[in-house]
């Protein structure tokens, strides 16, 4: 297959891939979409495997068929719950391959000193940079997520002067590279120190503001996988990795501006340290926690008109998804209308509750975006807090020392009652207090979200 | 097409697709952000394309073919995983309740 031909059917490529992000802009098409996508990139890999100067076919094949097995795999076993981390997961495999990619390259064509052009090492040097970045970052998001390692933020001394002197290192060899010391072991080191860093900025960053770390890591493995393209004069890389850099740079601003707070300080405030204190001057502010029986709570909804449901991580992590749909099930056969409150960064993902829901068969247009519901909490008789905490922590609206004050809450406490499904009084998972459980209209429900819920469906039925 | 027109030809695509992965993106409702994280994760799985052609090229030592490979194992991951992971997500998403309920109801 000749060159122009070759980049014809990439074009095609590069059509399906415009075609399935716009198709996600409608959830009746969104499916759709992705299976053009997908399409897409077959025909991507079969032009490849025709392309004259590809000689070693069944190395290759062995290659996929391993590497699609395994994310077969991982992609039809992971559960909805811990989807957050499948994310994670390739997207940081997504990012190695880049930087193994500009490696080889660079053993291919640098065997001696100064025969690069400086585009060339340019791209070389940055998607082994970013590539690498990304790779690490995204396996310790995984292991933070999947809770292989702790997820509140690891810090000590000398961090941040630490992480700044290693990229600083790794940006001086990259222009040492660029200027023309083209050896092998530099780029190797630059992508190891990329490594290192990686791991290094991503543990300080606390388990809530994984929405904003995901969606980064999204964007850096575009960047790489566009600065691929440019090492291989290759438009359909260039063209989907800066479909993807723009995909994720968009989100990650969306998911600072939903927690009004800048990406730096996501990024470098090493946030929810202030737990201890925080919490204990909360703690004797005054109020006293009420705590309800499962009947209670049963009544309550039982017999309310307008319930909104406020899913936040600890649905997740309890699995309750499917329950809470019976409940929500068995409530609406009692004629009680329930919708749900989605605030953006619920949850370790952009969007994280509502796949939850829609795994759980409620009906999307009954999940309602922060904007759209909070001007309904005040006509809503109970709102039910099912293991969230930050998204409607009341500090952040009232109080300007708190970490954090200006972040947009969901106004549940404007409702009538307010009851809040919590494992116990500790504070959630950025660590902060949170004035609502000693609202006057609050009553919490303590216990796992799961069980708690299974006793509310039993104690609802015999109403 | 000489080194430096190719080039300014490649950068006119980048910014062009820059542009347009913004105003697509930006349609994309909330509801979706996690379909549409994994859909863009499988998108640049298209490294696999810059995988094999560092794999498969000939006149390649041990090493490029080797790091190619382990390359195109990843790739293949993340394209595979990425669509299907996307899929499987993207068919819960209904507007009305199924007929047939899970979990007995």
């Amino acid at each position: 297959m000749g060159r122009d031909a070759t980049n014809l059917a990439y074009l095609a490529t590069i059509v399906t891939f415009v075609v399935a992000l716009r198709f996600l802009s409608n959830p009746a098409t969104a499916r759709r979409g992705n299976q053009i996508g997908a399409v897409g990139m077959l025909v991507a890999i079969a032009v490849t495997f025709a392309n004259a100067n590809v000689v070693s076919y069944w190395e290759i094949v062995v290659g996929m068929v391993v590497g699609g097995a395994l994310g077969a795999v991982a992609a039809l076993r992971v559960k909805m719950t811990a989807m957050p981390q499948m994310v994670a997961l390739f997207n940081g495999v997504g990012g190695g391959a880049a930087a193994l990619i500009s490696l080889a390259e660079f053993h291919t064509l640098a065997p001696a000193v100064g025969h690069l052009r400086r585009d060339i090492s340019i791209s070389l040097v940055l998607s082994a940079l970013i590539g690498s970045i990304s790779f690490s970052g995204s396996m310790v998001a995984f292991a933070k997520l999947q809770e292989l390692v702790r997820g509140r933020p690891i810090t000590y001394p000398g961090q941040k002067l630490g992480n700044l002197l290693l990229f600083g290192a790794c940006i001086a060899a990259g222009v040492v590279i660029v200027a023309g010391y083209e050896h092998q072991w530099l780029l190797a080191a630059l992508g190891l120190g990329a490594g290192l860093f990686g791991i290094l900025f991503v543990l300080p960053i606390g388990g809530a503001d994984m929405p904003v770390v995901i969606s980064l890591l999204n964007a850096f493995t575009g960047l790489a996988a566009a600065a691929t393209g440019f090492e291989l004069e290759n438009n359909v890389l260039i063209v989907a990795g800066m479909l993807v850099g723009a995909s994720g740079t968009l989100l990650t601003v969306m998911m600072g501006r939903a927690m009004n707070r800048s990406i730096a300080n996501v990024l470098f405030g090493a946030f929810g340290q202030i737990a201890a204190t925080g919490a204990a001057a909360a703690a004797t502010n005054g109020g006293t926690v009420r705590a309800a029986t499962a009947d209670d709570v049963a009544v309550m909804l039982a017999y309310a008109q307008r319930v909104i449901v406020v899913p936040g991580y600890g649905l997740a992590v309890a699995q309750a998804q499917h329950d809470l749909r019976q409940l929500a099930d068995l409530l609406e056969g009692k004629g009680v209308h329930v919708s749900y409150a989605i605030h953006p960064v619920a949850g370790r993902m952009p969007g994280h509750m509502n796949v939850l829901l829609a795994e759980a068969n409620v009906p999307y247009p009954q999940l309602k975006e922060m904007d759209e519901i909070n001007p309904e909490f005040s006509q809503t008789d109970v709102a039910l807090v099912i293991g969230a905490n930050d998204v409607v922590n009341l500090e952040a609206r009232n109080n300007p020392s708190s970490p954090i004050y200006g972040m947009p809450i969901l106004n549940v406490d404007q409702s009538a009652a307010v009851v809040v499904l919590k494992r116990s009084m500790n504070p959630g998972f950025a660590g902060i207090d949170n004035p609502l459980f000693l609202n006057p209209k609050t009553v919490m429900l303590f216990g796992d979200a799961k069980d708690s819920i299974a006793k509310l469906t039993a104690a609802a039925k015999t109403l | 097409m000489s080194h430096t027109t190719l080039l300014v030809f490649e950068l006119t695509i980048l910014v062009l697709a820059i542009f347009l992965g913004f105003e697509v993106i930006s349609k994309v409702p909330t509801l979706l952000h996690t379909p549409l994280m994994s859909g863009t994760n499988a998108i640049h799985g298209i490294v696999i394309v810059g995988a094999m052609l560092v794999a498969g090229l000939g006149h390649k030592d041990t090493l490029t073919i080797v790091v190619g490979l382990v390359a195109v194992v990843l790739a293949s991951a993340n394209v595979v995983g990425g669509f299907v992971v996307t899929d499987r997500m993207l068919e819960m998403f209904r507007k009305r309740e199924a007929t047939v309920k899970d979990d007995g109801g």
